[in-house]
């Protein structure tokens, strides 16, 4: 079962299953792999900003990268089993 | 502390035949740290021609006897640039920066705790063709994090030196400076080597890239990955105090609490630390004053210096402590990673108004200058988002202004506690703050509405692990500001108090004067002229005249009201600046002054900056329009409120 990141609540790990690249600026596809985002890599969603959720804080393989919801739903996630206190 | 750093503004680079090496890496390596402990007292700072990249270089003495040219690099994601700093990094290692030899060798900084993400840039660095050696920095916090690194696997693999460093414990500084040795102890002279161009290695500039230039970069991130694997070996669970700190510090209720808190901690430091060293300053300069007077003959050379200099520049070069306890305070928030996360706690608010958290940083640089506070939005890659950032710089209330506020606050404000907890004048002080950044907020607004519509940018940022600020790096910024401040009084501001000097000296009143001397003074006339304009507002002749040179600088204004009234002031009774003004100005009047200069029509240098930065002149001149037509509102409705209130 895949969703997309921007679905995920604290705490939860995933795994980077697809990026829609489509839906998202090629300078912004870029800049997502420069931060570590790629298939196949684990992903947790650590934090949601103040006043409605929107960015979210994740930790990416061994780096913190916030980013907006909006480009979190271009990057779809197989959740892992269980969840852990971020 | 070590022995203080000695500064220079770089003007061209010395012509130099000594090698060039240049220091490499991605954001948060730790790269300026090993930068300052690499170089120590030998740097200088400025900025590149052309751009206002800032531009750091020193000398670093190898091990051999020989000594290199160590230049600091903005640091970057990769060698296809996003914005105009990434593009410097970019040109330099690629030769192309006009006044920047093309380099001999590359340190490239990686953080040890985050391998798989430095390593693909140190996989394209590599692609360069130029010497390198890879500085594996941070190893202490991997160790910490029971992470073991096969170093000598790392180097095989790459095919480069690798040296374990720790920048900010100075460890590994002789190995790096033993491998840049042997590198250049191989290189072949410089005319006649072949050397990779980053075209081969993709588009130059981002956004016309398409898939190709991304799916390189996904092949050097998987590459990195596995170069990562083979060499880390992971034993226990990573210390968390980084991710624990995070669960308070970014926490939906306490995250926005903590952040009003270190603000407006910051702004009652800037006032309650800085008094004991500000009056012993300012002693100083009385005491000076009063020396030079009984040394020299009574006549203009006599109140040049006495009434020029020495009132002029010396009402400014008291503000030191507060100019240096404010950039203390941003310097540990941005070393410490806390910026970040205010960025990141900003960026809802940031996004209503049209920019994204990433403009929030800028924006707090601007709080210490905007002139920084305008170069750092170059790490904003949207053109309009940068725009429009770079517009409401000069909004947030920078250190330039504390003289202006400090002394009619001290004037007109009483000193008391409000509540049993905080002083009134600090209270005051922070009200200027918020309205200034309000102000801002505002401004930005109707900007992204009208003349910088277009899409709302995204925001995608690393959040860096925190760190303790380094002394030694806190205390070279702290130089470099200072020496940057200082310079400026020495510079501009002795220069347009001394012509003010003038201007107010002559020419001379007739022998027997009914009006004070000034009045038929140069200055006299011109105060004359533009107070019809600034009387609906409040302004008296005297403030007409020092909004003048206000604009070359704007503590100036100080300076300029300091030498005004230390000319006007009677021989025989002196009269500080604060209880001259006391007696001279209405309460209404003092306060449309703050409030003017809370949307003050910005500096020179910041006109000239966001001149360099937009290339010409459309939005220097826009910026100046619009802040003078906030700034007249807003003092007006500030008097006319005040005169109907109180």
């Amino acid at each position: 079962m895949t969703v997309h990141l921007s679905d995920l609540r604290p705490g939860d790990g995933a795994t980077i299953v697809a990026i829609d690249r489509s839906g998202v600026d090629p300078a912004n596809a870029r800049q997502l792999h420069e931060m570590g985002f790629d298939e196949g890599v684990d992903v947790r969603l650590l934090h949601r900003a103040p006043f409605g959720g929107d960015p979210v804080m994740l930790r990416v393989g061994n780096m913190g990268v916030a980013l907006r919801r909006s480009l979190a739903a271009m990057v779809v996630v197989e959740p892992m089993a269980g969840r852990r206190a971020a | 502390m070590n022995a203080p750093a000695r500064i220079e503004v770089a003007r061209d680079p010395p012509p130099t035949t000594a090698a060039v090496v240049a220091l490499v890496g991605n954001p948060n390596a730790g790269k300026t740290s090993l930068f300052n402990a690499l170089t120590g007292s030998r740097q200088k700072v400025g900025n590149y021609p052309g751009v206002t990249v800032e531009r750091k270089f020193g000398r670093l003495a190898l091990p051999d006897g020989r000594s290199v040219r160590l230049i600091d690099l903005p640091g970057c994601y990769s060698l296809t640039p996003r914005s105009p700093d990434e593009a410097v990094t970019r040109d330099v290692v690629a030769g192309d920066q006009a006044g920047e030899p093309r380099p001999d060798a590359i340190v490239a900084v990686i953080d040890a705790t985050n391998l798989r993400n430095h390593l693909r840039f140190v996989l394209e660095l590599r692609r360069l063709g130029l010497p390198m050696v890879v500085a594996l920095n941070m190893i202490d916090l991997a160790t910490r994090d029971g992470t073991t690194i096969d170093v000598a696997r790392l180097s095989g693999i790459l095919g480069l030196p690798v040296v374990e460093t720790v920048a900010v414990r100075r460890r590994g500084l002789v190995e790096i400076g033993a491998a840049v040795a042997n590198l250049l102890a191989v290189i072949p002279a410089k005319a006649g080597t072949h050397l990779a161009r980053p075209e081969a290695m993709g588009p130059r500039v981002r956004g016309d890239d398409g898939r190709e230039g991304s799916a390189d970069l996904v092949l050097l991130q998987r590459e990195a990955r596995a170069i990562a694997a083979a060499v880390t070996t992971q034993r226990g669970e990573a210390k968390a105090w980084s991710a624990r700190l995070d669960a308070v510090v970014l926490h939906p209720v306490a995250g926005p609490i903590i952040l009003a808190g270190l603000l407006f901690l910051m702004f009652q430091a800037v006032f309650a630390w800085a008094k004991v060293p500000m009056d012993a300053l300012a002693a100083a300069v009385d005491a000076l004053g009063r020396q030079v007077g009984a040394v020299l003959p009574a006549g203009d050379f006599r109140s040049l210096v006495v009434d020029g200099v020495l009132h002029g520049v010396g009402s400014v070069v008291v503000f030191l402590p507060q100019i240096l306890i404010l950039f203390f305070f941003i310097i540990c928030l941005e070393q410490s990673g806390y910026m970040t996360r205010a960025a990141f706690l900003m960026d809802r608010l940031m996004a209503r108004v049209g920019l994204n958290g990433r403009a929030f940083i800028p924006l707090i640089s601007s709080f210490a200058c905007a002139v920084p506070g305008i170069m750092a939005a170059r790490t904003i890659a949207e053109p309009r988002d940068r725009l429009t950032t770079i517009l409401i710089a000069p909004l947030m209330t920078c250190s330039a202004r504390l003289p202006v506020y400090a002394v009619i606050i001290a004037a007109f404000i009483p000193d008391r506690p409000v509540a049993g907890l905080v002083g009134l004048q600090g209270l005051v002080l922070f009200a200027l703050y918020v309205a200034g950044v309000l102000g801002a907020l505002a401004a930005a607004w109707v900007l992204r509405q009208t003349v910088t519509k277009g899409p709302t940018p995204t925001f995608l940022m690393e959040m860096p692990k925190y760190q303790w600020p380094a002394a030694r790096d806190v205390g070279i910024g702290l130089y470099q500001k200072a020496w940057a401040f200082l310079a400026r009084a020495g510079g501009i501001i002795l220069v347009s108090t001394v012509a003010l000097w003038a201007l107010a000296t002559w020419p001379k009143p007739p022998p027997h004067p009914t009006r004070p001397a000034i009045d038929y003074s140069v200055a006299g006339h011109i105060g004359a002229t533009l107070e019809p304009l600034f009387a609906p507002i409040g302004f008296n002749q005297e403030i007409s005249l020092a909004l003048v040179p206000g604009m070359a600088a704007r503590e100036v204004a100080v300076s300029a009201l300091g030498t005004v009234y230390s000319l006007d002031a009677d021989a025989d009774h002196p009269q500080g600046l604060v209880a001259r003004l006391h007696g001279a100005w209405s309460l209404p009047t003092a306060l449309a002054f703050l409030a003017w200069y809370v949307f003050a029509p910005q500096c020179l240098s910041t006109l000239a900056v966001t001149r360099r930065e937009t290339g010409g002149w459309k939005w220097p001149g826009f910026m100046f329009a619009y802040l003078f037509a906030m700034a007249y509102a807003g003092a007006g409705a500030t008097y006319w409120l005040a005169r109907a209130l109180l």
